[in-house]
């Protein structure tokens, strides 16, 4: 038996496949793209070399104005952490604390919106927003708030929190459901035992409860922030980066850059940076919550 | 589940906590009935003074227009296609990878499943341009495998992830027993191992199912034509060949009550598959 799992040849015929299939989609296009970003490249001519200049004219050029896009992505990831998951948190802690009628039933249902395909979400809410027919402004109007019926993603005013709303309203079931999902597995001892003391709910949770779901609560904002800067979908479906790049991301940018510029080695730099920024920002937040575990 | 030591809440403040839970749940749950109500209506309805409501006439032409103006057969069909393939690929890769991981005995194994873990972190964003620009040498875009290989190889790490739980847990006595009456390593895999896999089964076709269902980006560049698949087929709907809302919501419908359906009859399982993903990665 250890002679049969030990044979070399048989490991090898095992991994190869996926690893493979891992490396040549995965791994190898990263190095890949590193290298088309450090030159000038229509996507089938000649490459010119130009080292980090693409780096550089993507943080100064005002005409691609990389920052504004970043921003918004980074606004985004702000909306994301302190109101879409604090309004997870908040229904997984009514959920979650169970004795409650249909818990099962308001789960499933807050979990709809993560599966239905974003595309089709984005469908729905452009009709939602339809100047015109919306049922938005329908019930603005109805209700007799005329002035505040606005063409909601044509606006540059107005476009930006237009297409942020659905994007935060489709994930909070997800985060919902790993937040509950940690709540159920605290041990109902320890809420008796505090309530036995004297706790209210509202003390169980939060220094109960909240402290032993930290590291759910760490992933859900890796999640929140790592999806918020490569959002994609929503926006692509919604604005498409416009009007006037009032909700541009960098992934808008980056296929913007690819597929009607030809700029190959710039939209490269972008897909680098994007990634370079995701492994970042999860290294952070994993390294933030690490130091309040040990002070708690 | 009643919890004997629960302090009674006010009969007030439980109103308000069901008032909130309920606005929640109205609020996920209204623009889903608006679809399906209005794919059943024509304009004026939707338009008039029948905003929300069940549909007067009910108009099931808009769901053959939709499949003929609207080609969104061809595009249920692609995404079927493109789906059941990269299902398959990802189970067979995923299940010999992790019985290498599992219960072969090499010394680079914990390096090797640190390796496909970072699969978990990588964005789709990178393999971009490199797997663009190498479809198109080979003349390989706007086909099936532009979209299945792609996908089969985001969602191997996840993959691998399930399977590994799963198969951790069945007892290496089993593969003993095989062993000793004779069965080879590949016997022991095809006949032992892989029929005890139905859960992770399950658990990784759903997964990656709502992968490839779903999935935006590389659908609209690698597969823009022929072989569209629902995602791209629905984005390109709005203006293009329909001013009716009424079949665009007959094909937003076509496209969602497949995982709706399931969902219906899976929820449990469909949920659990998006916690083991998130908590152990």
């Amino acid at each position: 038996m250890t002679k049969l799992y030990s044979k070399k040849s048989t490991i090898i015929l095992f991994i190869l496949p996926a690893f493979i299939l891992f490396v040549a989609i995965l791994v190898a296009p990263i190095f890949a793209s590193g290298y088309y970003s450090l030159f000038n490249w229509n996507g089938f001519g000649k490459k010119t070399f130009i080292g980090l200049e693409n780096y550089r004219e993507l943080f100064t050029s005002d005409s691609i104005n990389f920052m504004k896009a970043l921003g918004n992505a980074m606004l985004l990831a702000a909306f994301s952490v302190f109101i879409q998951l604090p309004i997870s948190l908040g229904l997984a802690l009514l959920l979650g604390r169970g004795g409650r009628k249909g818990e099962r039933g308001f789960l499933s249902i807050y979990f709809i919106p993560v599966l239905i395909s974003t595309v089709v979400i984005g469908q729905l809410w452009l009709k939602i927003y339809n100047p015109d027919y919306g049922v938005l402004n329908v019930a603005l109007r109805a209700i007799g708030l005329e002035k505040w019926a606005k063409i909601w993603l044509g606006d540059e005013k107005t476009a930006l929190g237009a297409a942020f709303v659905p994007i935060l309203w489709q994930y909070v079931g997800y985060h919902m459901l790993l937040m509950y999902a940690g709540i159920k597995s605290v041990p109902p001892e320890y809420r008796e035992a505090a309530m036995i003391d004297g706790a209210r709910e509202g003390q169980v949770n939060r220094f109960i409860v909240i402290p032993m779901i930290k590291p759910i609560i760490k992933i859900s904002t890796i999640f929140a922030v790592t999806g918020s800067l490569k959002s994609f979908d929503l926006i692509y479906v919604l604005t498409n980066g416009g009007p006037d790049h009032a909700t541009e991301v960098p992934s808008t940018l980056m296929i913007s850059m690819l597929f009607l510029r030809n700029r190959y080695g710039m939209g490269s730099t972008i897909a680098f940076l994007l990634i370079f920024l995701c492994f970042f920002f999860a290294l952070l937040i994993g390294f933030a919550f690490r130091d309040k575990e040990v002070v708690a | 589940m009643a919890a004997p030591l629960r302090q009674k809440s006010t009969p007030v403040k439980e109103i308000i906590v069901y008032i909130i839970l309920g606005i929640w749940a109205l609020i996920n749950l209204f623009p889903v009935y608006w679809m399906f109500t209005f794919s059943l209506k024509n304009n004026e309805e939707i338009f008039g003074d029948n905003v929300a409501g069940l549909p007067k006439h009910w108009l099931w032409s808009n769901y053959s227009e939709a499949l003929k103006t609207g080609h969104m057969g061809q595009y249920f069909f692609n995404s079927i296609v493109i789906a059941v393939v990269t299902i398959a690929i990802v189970m067979i890769f995923a299940m010999m990878a992790t019985f290498a991981l599992t219960r072969m005995i090499w010394k680079a194994r914990k390096t090797m499943n640190a390796f496909f873990m970072l699969g978990l972190t990588i964005p789709i964003h990178a393999s971009i341009v490199p797997i663009f620009t190498t479809l198109s040498r080979l003349g390989m875009l706007d086909t099936y495998a532009a979209l299945i290989i792609p996908y089969a190889a985001f969602s191997l790490a996840m993959g691998i992830l399930i399977c590994s739980g799963f198969m951790g847990d069945l007892p290496i006595d089993l593969d003993e027993a095989a062993c000793i009456d004779g069965c080879g390593t590949w016997g022991i895999f095809f006949r032992i191992i892989v029929p005890l896999m139905k859960p992770a089964v399950a658990t990784v076709s759903i997964y990656t199912f709502l992968q490839c269902w779903n999935e935006l980006m590389f659908a609209n560049i690698f597969c823009g034509n022929a072989h569209k698949t629902l995602p791209v087929g629905i984005r390109n709907l709005q203006g293009q060949y329909m001013t009716e809302w009424g079949p665009i919501g007959a094909a937003l419908v076509l496209a969602t009550f497949p995982t709706l359906l399931f969902y219906v009859f899976f929820s449990k399982k469909i949920q659990d598959s998006f916690i083991a993903g998130a908590i152990k990665g």
